[in-house]
């Protein structure tokens, strides 16, 4: 290869340029990443060994393992993280299968078709803190339209805010609106990228609608099946928001705590409580959580699959 | 073509996709009637299903209790930035790792994957008072600097330059004597387009709604437009229906953009969804 800039190891080697200019080029995702990810997430790891306030952040005392040795002995940690699970299994199992029915569907040559892709992805644009607000008024146990709709069939009334349970799904409909259509859409863009050969030989075996459904589609979308899982895993793991405007802003979860989750408890023991230690213990419990689920969640989903499809969650890059 | 997307939706099929369409639309046109009627009419055996011209006084009454104008303002340029920002410099990194030999490349673009699992609120403590230690609490570039540039960011358009740049096309322009920089912009920029605006329209409405950082770091007086909507709900014995103005007063903005761009960003986000 002939090239008029001097040559360089990478250069005779590859056909492609080589140049130390492309650290330059990649250098300020680093600086950002290093800055804002990597320091904040070491230093919260520290903290956590430490009792911490805002005022005298710099005058810590060193605790040990005594942060995690509180949190694990405190009902209010187990409480948060029961119902993170909860909420998480409410909030994502119905979400996905809904998503991925409403795929199906969607990938059938229909009119107006265009129309029906933005208007179900209209809740993916609003806010979780107006997605939370809205809700928060159709739930409301007097004026709101769910009970209204309840009444109207001649069912009771029920508390969505005050019954643990109802105030769970209450909490998990809004993230089930919010991103029910996104992740079908993203079904959808798998669903269209499975080879048509495949349906060309089911449809020669003789196999219905069904059976296309059941053993084309499935295996060829169990790639997206499992990133879509493992993105709402690690969403669940880090729920905050919802339940925190669902009790207008107050960081308790309910009057007894019966939707706050462990994003919720750390923040209130961080910036309600002033134990920056305490809450640094609990960033690391979920960070902990995550890393488990998402590998439990993998685990099964690929024990489900038989014929193997499932090579790996890492994306195809040439590394 | 394939059957599944050959075959025609059967009857069934309309109905349950317009039932799906109109459980993602109905509660947004929803806030506009509860916008409009006071607590006591809500409350009526009979809920109002249309909205009133008292929306208008309602969303005054909501801008006098909430500095919606502001957050408005504010979520324009944290949103702007964070958008250009992560353009830029996820498209000159991704081109770096995609079409770029340099020592280290493959390990450095792994470090890039695994930050994709490190979520931000994991940091949030330390973050906050490095913030305040460089006196950016309360200020936007707090917002800002953190998403300047995103590993997904990064990834996405590696994948995307990988797969749309000609290898030779690279290296015709680099033994022509093109610097990489003189390569970047007229070759890799110019194929790069689509997928840059893609980028650009997920991470706006990701900026534009992001929650859990800016209520942390930024304060009611200067909030970004979802931090703000927490003056609405304060006040002694809130109307609903002022709560539901101001929501509404300041969604609005993006979904009309979102009207108007949702064909784009629906195959966007499909896209990224293939290539990611």
């Amino acid at each position: 290869m002939t090239t008029i800039s001097p040559p360089t190891r990478a250069q005779r080697s590859h056909r492609l340029p080589g140049s130390r200019i492309a650290y330059a080029y990649v250098a300020p995702f680093f600086a950002v990443f290093l800055a804002f990810s990597i320091y904040p997430w070491l230093d919260t790891a520290w903290v956590s060994l430490h009792e911490v306030r805002l005022s005298t952040y710099d005058q810590s005392t060193w605790l040990g393992l005594g942060n995690y040795v509180n949190l694990f002995s405190n009902p209010f940690f187990w409480n948060a993280f029961r119902n993170t699970v909860t909420i998480g299994v409410i909030s994502t199992v119905p979400q996905l299968c809904m998503a991925l029915g409403i795929a199906h569907l969607l990938n059938y040559r229909l009119r107006g078709r265009t129309f029906f892709r933005v208007a179900i992805l209209m809740p993916y644009a609003t806010s979780l803190a107006a997605a939370t607000v809205i809700f928060l008024e159709l739930f409301d146990s007097k004026l709101g339209l769910v009970n209204w709709a309840l009444h109207l069939v001649h069912l009771p009334a029920v508390d969505w805010q005050g019954s643990r349970w109802p105030a769970q799904i209450a909490v998990s409909t809004i993230v089930t609106w919010r991103w029910t259509g996104y992740n079908a859409l993203i079904y959808l863009a798998g669903m269209q990228s499975i080879d048509t050969e495949l349906y060309d030989a089911a449809l020669v075996d003789g196999a219905n609608r069904w059976q296309q459904f059941r053993h084309v589609t499935l295996p060829g979308l169990r790639p997206t099946i499992l990133f879509t899982i493992v993105v709402s895993t690690i969403g669940a793991a880090q729920l905050f928001g919802e339940p925190l405007l669902y009790h207008n802003g107050m960081p308790d979860g309910g009057t007894q705590g019966q939707y706050q989750t462990l994003g919720l408890l750390m923040y209130q023991q961080g910036w309600t409580n002033d134990r920056l230690g305490l809450a640094s213990a609990t960033a690391w419990t979920m960070f902990l959580v995550i890393v488990v689920a998402v590998l439990v969640n993998t685990t099964l989903a690929r024990r489900r699959d038989r014929q193997g499809t499932l090579s790996s969650l890492a994306p195809k890059v040439r590394l | 073509m394939r059957p599944g997307s050959q075959q025609g939706g059967s009857r069934l099929t309309y109905v349950i996709v317009a039932v799906v369409a109109i459980v993602s639309i109905f509660p947004l046109y929803y806030t506009v009637v509860m916008a409009s009627h006071t607590n006591a009419e809500m409350a009526a055996a009979r809920p109002p299903l249309l909205p009133t011209t008292d929306f208008f006084a309602n969303v005054k009454a909501a801008l006098a209790l909430a500095p919606l104008n502001k957050g408005l303002v504010n979520s324009v340029i944290v949103a702007t930035l964070v958008t250009a920002g992560t353009v830029a410099l996820c498209t000159l990194a991704g081109f770096a790792f995609a079409k770029l030999r340099f020592r280290g490349s493959g390990l450095l673009l792994a470090l890039c994957i695994g930050t994709m699992m490190v979520p931000l609120q994991m940091g949030v403590i330390p973050l906050y008072m490095l913030m305040a230690r460089i006196g950016l609490a309360g200020h936007l570039a707090a917002v800002i600097l953190p998403t300047l540039c995103t590993a997904f960011g990064v990834f996405f358009m590696r994948q995307y330059i990988a797969a749309a740049v000609p290898d030779e096309l690279i290296e015709a322009g680099w033994v022509d004597g093109a610097s990489p920089t003189r390569l970047f912009l007229s070759v890799v920029v110019p194929a790069a387009r689509p997928a840059m605006a893609v980028l650009a329209m997920l991470t706006f409405l990701t900026a534009w709604n992001d929650f859990f950082w800016p209520i942390i770091v930024l304060s009611s007086q200067n909030p970004t437009v979802q931090v703000s909507f927490q003056s609405l709900a304060t006040g002694y014995a809130p109307q609903q229906s002022v709560i539901m103005a101001g929501t509404l007063y300041g969604t609005v903005p993006v979904l009309v953009v979102f009207a108007v761009l949702g064909r784009q960003i629906v195959g966007g986000i499909m896209q990224g969804a293939v290539k990611g």
